[in-house]
């Protein structure tokens, strides 16, 4: 370690002279310190333990600094990350797990598991960070989150250069406090049903910013980048503007996000109160200059009793130290820490209550019940509302894969409870009839893994039918041959399904003038109609469609079925049979 | 402030009103428009037709059971490739992959259909092959379905998609086709145009086959088309010229179209037909291959009437062959 490197961010000032010669890194320095820890000759299990760690880093990583490393692991899940959001396109997507980072997102499996009782698929991949964090901490929000690399960097580009004030901005505030009250408000209204986590959750924020409001801004600005036809969301300008919020707070507040707002950072900050490694300082070496906290990530007062739920692993303390007092230690001193997250009793209680009330009053207005909304048209294999409720995380991920941009997130149709969840809007697009991405990709089952075949009701699933999702209907005062003497019935041409759902019928009118013309007047057939809108995409009628569809007739929900036989399978195959 | 000053300001000033007067006057628009009249421009498409022995044929019909031979044979019924394409040139073959659907459907141009025009192509001596269509559902999906990306892939095409700067706009004195986006980036490059067509049934139009295969040419609303759909198609005839067509007739899409969805959709016609004359070609296709009474179908009767091409195909030169 050398402080002119330039790379430990001290500027050279208030080095101390290292108190011992020699190319030696901060963590031969920590096996140092272990071993000074020891109390006498007797052996103790922590110093064989220590030795073994020290044996990987001084061998196997030589010279490397572990913040080194750590840059080069942050890096790598940046980047992946991106590659993941770039790929989740039906021309890229070869079955690369792109929702990787949301399954193995602990708090998306632990908090499904709370609403559903059960662990969806590849979300049991969230273990593989919530053992490590029992044992680690919250090195997630260091060394892989992607918004938190994010974070950093923009303060690292945009931030205070005065060291002072980093020092200042670096040290635990109150408002952290904030972090836990989100987190616990989402967790005790996932107990009633209601999954809010999606909206502040880092992984679900990044992705849900990337799909509907990055990739097209680029896309805006530099043509055919990620889409072959430019694509546009709903309210992009609200999530985009979010995340440039978030972003934007850094200079101000370094990693604003991460420290104050973030439920995962929260629920990993509970989590740490059992780490058995954590960051510990000597206090008979410590000389009180606080460089450790010129660039503490955390704001988890390294340079006194170190908060564990706050400390993101990142050891730049360690490597600011310029008497070595801090180190990486296995189960050190109870007394130099505060293992809790900083949540008074008081504020806890406020804080279910949030979550109790805040379920309440959103349920109660009806949005997902009696007063649902006809345009929350649910993409297909969706489970019925309810249980969307309690499994969509609103990352979007479907509305990044979806090959025509139907999908939308919803601002207010679907209720506040739904907000940001996907919703067919088919002025902007229309279903696929041999697409079932948005399901593929789904990492919660909101959008059920269905298969082509179970879509469409085709070989062994032919006696169950198609998935519906709504049904559509023809307004006739808008319809050009229905009310304005106009042939059309571009939507008879485009309908999917076989036999056609709209059929036409031709008729001889007589105009205004007096003569006749003959026209063909279509018809929808609502025990065929699947609900795709391909009818309503392609209506010149553009602006508000002749034919347009809406929710009614959706299989997911028995509430919501059109048909009495819609339903029934023998009769709606003795008709497809009869039209043969 | 001394004399020197003074000046050095007033310079300073007076330059930046002189800069912004400049730019004041030089941006004045100072006469009105009406929104939406505007005078257009726009290109209009070069002939790509080739030249023709009086002795060769304008009309190749071939019938068998393996769509490689079938298709080859109406091609050297014409007098083969090579009376098409000369040694390096770009060739844009436009297939009709309009629908998201697997080509045992007969909703898109067949991928075999399109792989053997690409090896005569490639065996002529062609430089390179560009692949594209404007589908009606999403290009991505349609392209990987049909299986005509796996084609491309295989022989190496280049496969465009309809990306947004890839349109130009129209020019056209059509009968109701005047200016319209264009998808022109394929022909940009192009020396020689073979449509490549699927007989397929239409439920507005009655039949898609060469001539309606040009509507993926196009972007914009074209879903204003419907109302006049005869007389656009027509138009068709008109606004592309291409070296060759040829319609695969050998699974017909007769019913439900032109989606289709269901194998009871298909019949096996066995046929395919290649031309110069799309009109020809694709009368012949309403008669034999759709089997339907040609009366019925006013684009040809109007294309016909326009002397884009001659209807009653029974009076160009067109020789049969069974493979």
């Amino acid at each position: 370690m050398s402080c002119g490197s330039g790379n430990c961010g001290c500027g050279g000032k208030g080095h101390q002279p290292e108190p011992e010669a020699g190319p030696e890194s901060p963590v031969t320095d920590y096996i140092k310190s272990a071993k000074n820890n020891s109390r006498g000759s007797v052996p103790d299990p922590r110093n064989a333990f220590a030795r073994a760690i020290g044996w990987f880093f001084s061998t196997i990583m030589a010279d490397m600094r572990i913040t080194r490393v750590r840059i080069i692991s942050q890096a790598f899940f940046f980047i992946l990350f991106l590659f993941f959001v770039v790929i989740t396109d039906l021309r890229y997507l070869k079955g690369y797990p792109v929702s990787l980072f949301l399954e193995v997102d602990p708090l998306v499996g632990v908090a499904t598991a709370i609403t559903t009782g059960t662990v969806y698929k590849a979300l049991i991949l969230g273990l593989i960070l919530l053992i490590p964090t029992l044992l680690l901490g919250r090195f997630f929000c260091n060394w892989i989150c992607p918004y938190g690399t994010l974070h950093q960097l923009t303060n690292f580009l945009f931030g205070s250069r005065d060291e002072q004030q980093r020092i200042e901005s670096n040290r635990f505030s109150n408002l952290q406090q904030l972090k836990y009250v989100i987190w616990l408000a989402m967790i005790v209204a996932a107990l009633f049903g209601s999954l809010q986590i999606g909206l502040l959750d880092p992984i679900c924020l990044f992705h849900r910013s990337m799909a509907t409001a990055i990739l097209p801004g680029i896309n805006l600005i530099f043509p055919d980048t990620f889409y072959v036809e430019q694509y546009f969301h709903v309210g992009a300008w609200l999530i985009g503007g979010i995340l440039l919020f978030f972003v934007g707070m850094n200079v101000i507040i370094p990693r604003f996000f991460c420290r104050a707002v973030c439920p995962l950072g929260a629920f990993l900050g509970v989590l740490s109160r059992f780490s058995v490694i954590r960051i510990e300082r000597d206090p008979n070496k410590c000389i009180d200059c606080d460089a450790c906290l010129k660039n503490c990530q955390g704001a988890s007062d390294p340079h006194t009793q170190l908060r564990k739920s706050e400390c993101f692993v990142c050891f730049e303390c360690i490597d600011d130290c310029p008497v070595d007092a801090i180190s990486f230690s296995f189960m050190p001193n109870k007394e130099h820490e505060v293992a809790g997250p900083p949540l008074p009793g008081r504020r806890a209680a406020l804080a279910s209550l949030l979550g109790v009330a805040g379920y309440a009053v959103a349920r109660a207005s009806g949005d997902s019940d009696a007063n649902f909304n006809k345009k929350v048209i649910r993409p297909p294999g969706s489970v019925a509302e309810e249980g969307f409720l309690e499994r969509c995380i609103k990352c979007d991920q479907c509305i990044r894969v979806c090959p025509t941009n139907v999908l939308q997130p919803t601002v207010m149709e679907a209720g506040l409870e739904g907000f940001w969840t996907p919703i067919l809007n088919m002025k902007v697009g229309y279903c696929e009839l041999n697409c079932t991405l948005c399901g593929q990709v789904c990492p919660t089952g909101a959008i059920q893994r269905i298969s082509i075949e179970e879509k469409n009701g085709r070989g062994q699933f032919a006696e169950q039918g198609p998935v519906k999702i709504g049904t559509a209907f023809y307004d006739h005062g808008r319809c050009l041959p229905w009310a304005m003497e106009t042939p059309c019935v571009v939507c008879e041409e485009v309908c999917p399904t076989s036999p056609k759902a709209i059929y036409s019928h031709e008729v001889t009118i007589r105009k205004r003038d007096g003569g006749s013309m003959t026209v063909r007047r279509p018809y929808v057939d609502p025990s065929l109609c699947i609900g795709c809108g391909i009818c309503e995409h392609e209506c010149p009628v553009k602006d508000h469609a002749a034919i347009r569809v809406t929710a009614i007739g959706e299989t997911r929900s028995t509430e919501r079925r059109l048909l009495m036989d819609g339903g029934d399978p023998s009769s709606l195959l003795d008709l497809v049979k009869k039209k043969r | 402030m001394n004399r020197r000053q003074f000046l050095r300001h007033m310079a300073l000033t007076g330059t930046a009103s002189a800069g912004a007067m400049a730019a004041g006057f030089y941006l004045w628009q100072r006469e009105h428009f009406v929104p939406g009249f505007q005078e257009q421009s726009g290109i209009t498409l070069p002939s790509f037709v080739a030249e023709k022995a009086a002795s060769q044929a304008d009309l190749g019909i071939a019938h068998g059971s393996d769509r490689f031979a079938v298709t080859r044979a109406a091609i050297d019924a014409l007098g083969g490739i090579q009376r098409f394409i000369k040694k390096g040139d770009v060739v844009l073959l436009k297939p009709n992959v309009a629908f998201d659907r697997p080509p045992a459907l007969a909703a898109t141009t067949h991928p075999d259909s399109l792989r053997v025009i690409a090896q005569l192509v490639l065996e002529a001596g062609a430089k390179k092959i560009i692949v594209a269509d404007n589908p009606i559902n999403s290009p991505a999906g349609c392209f990987l379905k049909s299986g005509l990306q796996a084609v491309a892939g295989e022989l190496d095409l280049e496969l465009m998609y309809p990306e947004q700067s890839a349109f130009t706009n129209l020019e056209l004195e059509g009968e109701i086709l005047r200016h319209w986006p264009l998808f022109y980036r394929p022909f940009e490059r192009a020396d020689k145009v073979i449509g490549i067509a699927p007989c397929k049934d239409h439920n507005l139009c009655s039949a898609s086959m060469t001539m309606k295969n040009w509507y993926g040419l196009l972007g914009g609303r074209r879903n204003q088309f419907h109302q006049h759909i005869h007389s656009i198609i027509s138009d068709f005839a008109l606004m592309v010229k291409p070296s060759l067509v040829v319609l695969d007739g050998m699974s017909v899409l007769i019913s439900n179209g032109p989606t289709g969805g269901r194998l009871s959709d298909v019949k096996e016609m066995g046929t395919v037909v290649a031309g110069t004359d799309m009109v020809a070609v694709d009368s012949y296709g309403y008669t034999n291959l759709l089997e339907r009474d040609i009366a019925g179908l006013d684009y040809l009767h109007k294309a016909h009437e326009r002397g884009l091409g001659n209807m009653n195909w029974q009076e160009t030169i067109w020789k049969e062959i069974r493979v």
